[in-house]
């Protein structure tokens, strides 16, 4: 199957690992990514004043060019994309009149139908492939490792665009059993990683890291599984700060779960680019011995 | 309610509302019914910044109701970074992330700024994604 994929910036620089593994992924699965042209900006936080119409433009213009390609889907990477395409996609469904008003203003542009489906990767491979699929396919259980799933907010909230339930998801549970890691249990999983407050006010950011990795690494968690790009910079850089603050705090190894997935499906590392991270995650990995099933 | 000490801000302290406008400027632009709140504090006890807060979020409701327009000197209605977690949880179903949104658009369709992301140094500037610098300048620019 092929599929039209919406990168947005931050998966074309600093997180260019998650878009790899992603990639890479897909191709053992037996399908195919397909960057959509001319995607734009979406602009990452949806608009919350009512009043105010302009902000769902760029969303809006990226899934007219999905229309445009006669795709009637488009798969995203990122949380934040996820949820800013979601909440546009719902608000011109729920009111058409603000679609006929958005339709109108952006006259160069074909009009918006309202036929095209967000979807998050992650609900691609629950939904679509199936994480039973996924099983079978595992070669390289991951055995020995305790993981903490970190859930974050943008793939969760507001109810209406989440991909599972917003107090108690269980989607990256699910998939850390499928792929053989042990599950620890955290109730901070679905709390705010800092968002936007690390550019100014890095002392919360690092202090929420803290909090979120140090509740974890009590229960004996080895790493923490997560999704958002925004999420593994402040738990991962901003954590690895802490260090300093906190004595005795250890900040541990960050994974994006298509990093994981690719391990346990056997393959190469180096399509994980664990490079851009603080913590190396490789040294996790080969103390644990996952590496040495892989057949390279 | 005891009275709290909250920072001042020359240019937001210029901001002059009659009686009731405040309120009524907020609802408009959230499109929530802020006199739903019954005060029963959800929203702030499940608020990740509420210890870095002056106003705890149920505060920022009541502060407006009553007019008092010192709320848009607080830090709290900046420190809300729309992590949705009190609109999710709220037993009267009031978005409390829009009210936040809606007292920064107050300020910020007034002209004034709140970043100073023009100080962030190189190195981390190389560093942060961008998802985080866009979010900052919509949040905190307008």
């Amino acid at each position: 199957m092929k599929l039209l994929y919406f990168p947005g910036c931050t998966l074309k620089t600093s997180a260019k690992n998650l878009e790899k593994s992603a990639f890479f992924i897909m191709e053992k699965l037996g399908h195919e990514l397909k960057e959509m042209d001319d995607w734009v900006c979406c602009g990452v936080v949806s608009s919350l004043s009512d009043d105010d119409l302009m902000r769902h433009l760029a969303p809006l213009r990226s899934l007219i060019h999905v229309e445009d390609q006669g795709e009637d889907k488009v798969i995203t990477l990122c949380d934040m994309c996820c949820n800013t395409l979601k909440q546009t996609n719902l608000r011109v469904k729920e009111k058409p009149d603000d679609l006929e008003t958005l339709n109108a203003f952006m006259d160069r542009e074909n009009d918006y139908k309202g036929t095209v489906k967000v979807l998050h990767f992650l609900e691609f491979l629950r939904d679509e492939v199936g994480f039973a699929t996924l099983k079978k396919m595992v070669k390289n259980p991951l055995c020995g490792l305790k993981i903490m799933p970190y859930y974050g907010c943008m793939m969760l909230r507001p109810r209406e665009v989440a991909i599972d339930d917003a107090e108690d998801p269980t989607i990256m549970s699910d998939l850390l059993t499928v792929l053989g890691a042990e599950v620890v249990d955290n109730p901070f999983k679905i709390e705010c990683c800092g968002s936007y407050h690390t550019i100014e006010n890095k002392e919360i950011v690092s202090n929420r890291a803290h909090r979120i990795t140090n509740f974890a690494t009590e229960r004996a968690a080895d790493a923490i599984m997560l999704s958002c790009p925004l999420c593994r910079f402040n738990i991962d850089e901003r954590g690895k700060d802490a260090e300093k603050k906190f004595k005795g705090y250890k900040q541990i190894p960050v994974y994006y779960y298509t990093q994981l997935i690719a391990i346990a499906l056997g393959l190469d590392p180096s399509v994980c680019g664990f490079e851009n991270h603080a913590v190396d995650p490789n040294l996790l990995l080969k103390k644990k011995g996952v590496y040495k099933k892989i057949e390279i | 309610m005891s009275k709290k000490q909250l920072p001042k801000n020359k240019e937001i302290s210029k901001i002059v509302f009659k009686k009731g406008e405040l309120a009524k400027e907020v609802e408009d632009i959230s499109g929530e019914n802020l006199f739903g709140c019954y005060q029963c504090g959800t929203c702030s006890a499940g608020c990740p910044y509420v210890d870095d807060m002056d106003l705890t979020p149920d505060e920022v409701i009541r502060y407006v109701i009553l007019d008092r327009q010192e709320v848009l000197n607080s830090k709290t209605i900046w420190l809300c970074s729309a992590c949705f977690t009190c609109a999710e949880r709220c037993p009267r179903d009031i978005n409390i992330t829009k009210i936040m949104e809606a007292l920064r658009q107050i300020v910020l369709r007034r002209k004034i700024d709140r970043s100073n992301a023009h100080k962030t140094t190189k190195k981390e500037r190389e560093k942060i994604p961008q998802i985080a610098f866009v979010s900052l300048f919509r949040k905190n620019i307008g």
